[in-house]
């Protein structure tokens, strides 16, 4: 008597929230990965010279760059919040018998964040 | 079974990319894709930033080490919709993706 | 008033007469105090004696009664119907394995997955019983008493895609398993073990979809030991390149 498979649909991923919401954590590394293709195409213009580097930061003022920049910022942000909660499952440090608490492992590194994140921000900016 | 070297390699990669996009990507989206085509940057500052060798280094690890880490995520993603019969050219597909992309990086960077 | 009832759709699969599974809806009475498997049993007892499903315990502890609930994996004996009411409720067998009859769930597969970690005290030398227990200390047993917890019920195998799509992998219980030895301090076996944990097939075809530690009814978090492993690893893996005489 033959033991019974049963098949798994190719839209599993979509059959449970959870499942669909790790589809989509994976799926931020496509937008990060296009920003940072698009941002390196900047940096050639830039390269090139000042005439290039203008032409080409006027086209990605439109509005269609705007909203994938939106769409990118949100991915990115997604990547980084599912990156920094699970990290405590990664990473354990103890103390003696006890473990120390998650928010301690979570929470200094999104003062990090914040931190570089302003630095960075004041560096290109100023 | 046996130990794999090169899937600790990856995940290496992926895991150093992937802590230094969570950090670095956001701030750079908000500024150099939101804000510096509207005008929040000005080109002779940006030129001379970036030509400073301290700057070229945080560019190269900005932009190598992410790379490896969508790579790798999107190798494995690639797998979970169906690619799961040929996991050799997948994964050379999305890792020879990461290093060319990777090279161009440098080459832009060697020239700013 | 009339007795308040709950209906129940349960996975029948009987290999002897048919080909393809069906599902066979049941009428029970609904208790508050009933758990699933209370429904099951009540349906054996006094409906359809043919009907098939494996439990212990009724406390959740053995992990023989782990069945899909709505689509989760949970232990029949933790499922309250109350969680379901008004129903319908709908089991079927653990996702991912193959199914025997009804319910039940063939386990080979699972069984040479946990023997292939080794999940013992592995020694280099096993020291005479005049020598005493080799003693360990309560911050020691902290590290690893969690992974100890896991009752192998199956629920983690069940919630992971990965196990679904790639059966070769080892899975979030063998690879908790082979953690918590590797932490244990009398153990001594973690470079035997890393020819499976660190190989294609164990940790590094995990993607830390992180479901199995939210089905674990024991709190043993597989997703983080598996996580911790691949840390491992890549240690191992430095080891490897600056050490290379150091490699066992």
């Amino acid at each position: 008597m033959k033991p019974y498979r049963r098949p798994i649909s190719p839209l599993w991923w979509t059959k449970k929230t959870s499942y669909t919401l790790f589809v989509l954590r994976e799926l931020t590394s496509v937008f990060i990965w296009a920003f940072l293709l698009f941002y390196l195409v900047q940096l050639s213009h830039l390269a090139q010279g000042t005439d290039e580097y203008l032409a080409f930061r006027d086209q990605r003022a439109s509005f269609g760059w705007l909203l994938f920049h939106i769409v990118a910022l949100i991915a990115a942000v997604y990547h980084t919040v599912t990156f920094f909660n699970v990290s405590p499952q990664a990473i354990v440090v103890r103390m003696g018998e006890e473990k120390v608490p998650p928010a301690f492992i979570v929470g200094p590194q999104y003062a990090a964040w914040l931190l570089t994140s302003v630095a960075i921000a004041w560096i290109v900016l100023r | 079974m046996a130990r794999s070297k090169n899937e600790a390699f990856w995940w290496s990669l992926f895991a150093a990319g992937g802590g230094l996009a969570a950090m670095l990507v956001p701030v750079h989206i908000i500024v150099n894709g939101i804000g510096e085509p509207q005008g929040w940057v000005s080109p002779a500052g940006i030129r001379d930033l970036v030509a400073h060798p301290l700057a070229k280094l945080y560019l190269l690890a900005l932009f190598s080490l992410p790379f490896f880490h969508c790579a790798h995520r999107i190798r494995h993603i690639l797998y979970d919709f169906g690619l799961r019969g040929m996991p050799a050219p997948v994964a050379i597909v999305c890792y020879g993706a990461a290093l060319l992309s990777t090279l161009w990086a440098v080459s832009v960077i060697c020239s700013l | 008033m009339a007795e308040r009832t709950i209906t129940l759709e349960v996975f029948r699969y009987r290999p002897d007469s048919e080909q393809e599974p069906t599902f066979q809806s049941y009428t029970v009475p609904y208790r508050e105090d009933w758990v699933v498997l209370d429904a099951l049993n009540y349906l054996k007892d006094e409906t359809d004696g043919s009907l098939s499903f494996r439990w212990s315990c009724r406390m959740g502890v053995c992990g023989s009664c782990g069945m899909m609930v709505n689509g989760t994996p949970r232990l029949s004996c933790s499922a309250f119907l109350k969680e379901y009411y008004p129903g319908p409720v709908r089991v079927e067998p653990l996702a991912n394995f193959p199914v025997e009859r009804d319910l039940i769930v063939g386990i080979d597969d699972f069984m040479n997955k946990l023997k292939s970690v080794k999940p013992w005290i592995v020694r280099d030398k096993e020291q005479p019983v005049s020598e005493g227990e080799y003693r360990q200390s309560p911050a020691q047993l902290a590290t690893f008493k969690q992974y100890s917890m896991c009752i192998n019920c199956m629920l983690c195998y069940a919630a992971c895609p990965v196990y679904g799509l790639q059966p070769d992998f080892v899975g979030p219980a063998a690879i908790a398993l082979a953690h918590r030895y590797n932490l244990d301090s009398r153990d001594q076996g973690q470079s035997l073990r890393k020819e499976v944990v660190f190989s294609h097939e164990a940790v590094w075809e995990c993607t830390f979809v992180g479901e199995c530690s939210v089905v674990c009814p024991k709190d043993v978090d597989p997703a983080g030991a598996i996580q911790q492993e691949k840390a491992l690893g890549a240690l191992d893996l430095v080891k490897s390149v600056l050490m290379p005489w150091g490699s066992r």
